[in-house]
């Protein structure tokens, strides 16, 4: 396959997969800060920024952080980099780019997405409905998702968007519980705890999989070791992880090595880690490295595959 | 809701015959036509429009605001053209890119027809399109026009005329098989009573031009776009996938050791032949314009050495340039020593002082189009100006008169076409794609573009111009 094929389709689900996460994180950040007791509302709405690295951006544009603006500014704003908005743009820009390489529903589902969010936008988020946008972007996800799956040859196509969405989403996973642990290591009010840890369950679809495995009430700990080590949990750094590990071997001819080592490494990793380790490290240091890890893994299959010179 | 109206017409109309009566060709359709009602026709024309705006059949206009995407206007009444008149439209429009083929071959060679005092030299050597390059450069096949869109016209009189010929990057065949496959959707019980000729295999039969052009056994072939901001972006996307082939950009490709190859996954693959969609001046930056980044720097010493095919070839554009146009006619009896089966427009050549002096006398009633000129920029029709704009049109063709032609302003047969107050007569041309490899051949149709409003002559979709699904009924079904 063309490099730069593989790099828009790739390029294609990383921005549907953000577009998506934004969505999640902000859905929660919104819930949380509509709870009128004892939640500092200026700090759930902080998170967002803090989560994607944009506190700084936003601030060079915005005076004061209020809820509203928060929101457009991840949400409708064509100036942020990382709204929902410029997303689904790129998305739509990358899907425009490999129109031959897709199927005709996929490109109609993100197609369709991008016509109906132009809409949206002359609406704007409050004539829309917050909530309504929110569970709006997770649905066209599911149907491009969906779209892709249900008709998609499994082909090198289908294993670059595969990549682009599982690097995103153990990008995400890991942020959003980075920054969820330290905003309820500082408060420490057990209401308020269950309330965090129960949105943060919620945003990423994992309440129903912590009910189904743990029979114990909604704590950091066994929230943490959920969305890193579980193999059930499809948004699980594990998961993500073995994803990649499956897909960058099945990709044809030889290229790729050090992508496929450097997912190899960290697999097993989490394959064979425990939370008793993870607690011992440090929660934001684990993840932290995660992090830095993922990224290598980023840059690297960004060399090897999709920017050949 | 009644029957439909059907339109009053003067002048050639491909349905209607003077009198009222309906052509033999058109009765099937008539009939069925007959007992549709006009809100029924409204709902398929709205499913139409969004089928398409969901596909994505768009076009990017130039001058517009950056990713502004417009559909072309889809008219869902078909063009219909009976067996007999294909017959013989095909065998002109072979017969026309053989012997434009062959001019082509011979002015990068030995330049008979010149030598033989039937073209100036002029023509050829000073046009802007003729790319020394080519100078005794073998082509397989001797092709340089593979692919071919010979625009024809009918006048008032139903004769059919060649208006122009397309050898350079000919677009629109994407419409041609979009359109068929929107018909058979929205009306499917129309193609159960009637034997309308396929033109599905069009991709298939591209792609074996492609790989007989090659001067290797199974060649790799990829088309090659400037990208998706170009206004045919849709349609390169769409033959590549038909063909399944790779959509290459410039950047997707490097040459090395002699070779071309593009950048894959899986490393460097060399690629035997290029379908360009790129005009000669930006292929390579290194043989042609510096400033292009949509080439391949150095494609053009590789194209030399043979070991890449270029369709079109380049140079191509000095064969379908409308200085030449006027030599064609000609071109068919030196190289063919047959009778030309299609006939061109009558044409004033402004270079010409007394053809000049015609033409200025007679703006009003002329045509006068800019020699290079594609895509219906830059032209007059008269008729249809004003006359502040006839005068402004004077002084360019004063200043520049060898940069223009003229022709008779020929009342382009007219086709119904669905409005919304029920049906009316539009002008129409035909673009038949005409494909050169081994042998010469074409799919039974082409594309039929409208001019949308009444009385216009413009059917150019860049300037508003629409399109129709275009029937050739095969024998014994009408």
């Amino acid at each position: 396959m063309l490099s730069r094929t593989a790099a828009d389709l790739y390029w294609l689900s990383r921005y549907f997969e953000r577009a998506e996460n934004t969505a999640r994180m902000l859905d929660v950040a919104w819930n949380l800060s509509l709870i009128p007791f004892a939640v500092d509302a200026r700090e759930e709405i902080t998170a967002p920024l803090v989560i994607t690295g944009s506190l700084a951006s936003y601030q060079a544009s915005h005076d004061d952080i209020r809820v509203d603006e928060v929101m457009h500014f991840f949400t409708l704003d064509d100036g942020n980099p990382g709204s929902i908005f410029h997303c689904l743009r790129a998305a739509r820009e990358s899907a425009h780019a490999v129109r031959g390489k897709i199927t005709a529903e996929m490109w109609e589902s993100v197609n369709s997405t991008w016509l109906e969010l132009r809409e949206i936008r002359e609406l704007g988020l409050e004539g829309y409905g917050a909530s309504e946008f929110f569970d709006w972007v997770k649905n066209r996800s599911h149907l491009f998702r969906g779209a892709t799956y249900g008709t998609s040859m499994r082909n090198d196509a289908f294993r670059f968007l595969r990549l682009g969405t599982f690097i995103e989403r153990a990008d995400n996973t890991a942020r959003i519980l980075d920054v969820k642990h330290q905003i309820g290591r500082a408060a420490g009010d057990g209401a308020v705890d269950f309330y965090r840890w129960h949105a943060l369950l919620r945003s990423v679809g994992a309440y129903e999989a912590y009910r189904e495995i743990y029979s114990e009430p909604i704590n950091a700990e066994r929230v943490s070791e959920l969305l890193i080590l579980r193999p059930e949990v499809p948004r699980s750094l594990r998961s993500c992880m073995q994803m990649l590990c499956e897909l960058l071997p099945a990709i044809e001819g030889h290229a790729g090595q050090q992508s496929k080592r450097l997912a190899a490494v960290q697999f097993a990793r989490l394959q064979y880690g425990d939370l008793d380790h993870i607690v011992d490290t440090g929660l934001h240091e684990y993840l932290t490295d995660f992090l830095r890890r993922v990224n290598e893994l980023a840059d690297t299959i960004r060399e090897e595959y999709l920017e050949v010179v | 809701m009644g029957p439909l109206s059907l339109p009053d017409v003067s002048g050639y109309d491909e349905m209607i015959l003077p009198g009222g009566k309906v052509r033999d060709a058109y009765k099937g359709y008539h009939r069925w036509l007959l007992g549709q009602a006009h809100d029924g026709l409204l709902r398929k024309r709205k499913e139409a429009e969004l089928q398409f705006h969901r596909v994505g059949i768009t076009f990017n206009v130039y001058g517009e605001e950056s990713g502004t995407e417009r559909l072309i206007p889809f008219d869902a009444l078909p063009r219909v053209i009976p067996a007999a008149d294909w017959r013989r439209l095909e065998q002109g429009a072979i017969q026309r890119v053989r012997a434009l083929n062959l001019f082509l071959h011979d002015i990068y060679h030995d330049q008979t027809i010149v030598r033989a005092g039937l073209v100036p030299a002029e023509q050829i050597f000073g046009n802007a399109q003729y790319q020394p390059c080519m100078q005794d450069l073998d082509l397989p096949n001797r092709v340089y026009s593979h692919i071919s869109g010979v625009d024809v016209i009918r006048d008032g009189a139903g004769t059919w005329y060649v208006l122009e010929d397309n050898l350079r990057t000919p677009s629109g065949v994407s419409y041609m098989i979009e359109n068929r496959r929107m018909m058979m959707r929205l009306f499917p019980e129309l193609f159960a009573h009637q034997s309308v000729a396929p033109v599905e295999h069009y991709p298939s039969l591209l792609l074996e031009t492609l790989q007989e052009s090659g001067a290797v056994p199974n060649p790799t072939v990829v088309l090659l776009t400037p990208g998706r901001f170009n206004s045919a972006y849709f349609e390169h996307a769409f033959l590549a996938q038909q063909m399944g082939i790779e959509l290459v950009e410039g950047a997707d490709l490097f040459v090395k050791d002699g070779f071309v190859f593009m950048r894959t996954t899986a490393g460097p693959q060399r690629v035997d032949v290029i379908y360009r969609r790129i005009d000669d001046d930006y292929l390579d930056p290194l043989a042609f314009r510096p400033d292009s980044m949509l080439g391949v720097p150095g494609l053009l010493s590789v194209y030399r050495e043979g070991n890449v095919i270029l369709a079109n070839a380049v140079g191509t554009g000095v064969g379908d340039d409308k200085s030449i146009y006027p030599y064609v006619p000609d071109m068919i009896r030196f190289y063919l020593d047959e009778e030309p089966i299609l006939a061109n427009v009558p044409t004033w050549q402004c270079r010409d002082p007394k053809a000049l002096d015609h033409v200025l006398a007679h703006l009003p009633e002329l045509v006068v189009k800019e020699v290079h000129g594609a895509g219906g920029y830059g032209m007059l029709v008269g008729p249809a100006a004003s006359h502040a704009e006839i005068e402004a049109f004077r002084e360019r063709l004063r200043a520049r008169p060898a940069n223009y032609i003229a022709q008779p302003t020929l009342s382009l047969s007219t086709c119904p076409i669905f409005v919304d107050e029920g049906i009316a007569p539009r002008h129409i041309d035909l673009r038949p794609f005409v494909l050169s490899g081994k042998d010469t051949r074409l799919v039974p149709g082409g594309l039929t573009r409208v001019a949308m409003s009444a009385g216009s002559l413009v059917v150019n979709s860049s300037q508003g111009g629409g399109t129709k699904d275009t029937w050739v009924l095969e024998d014994g079904s009408c």
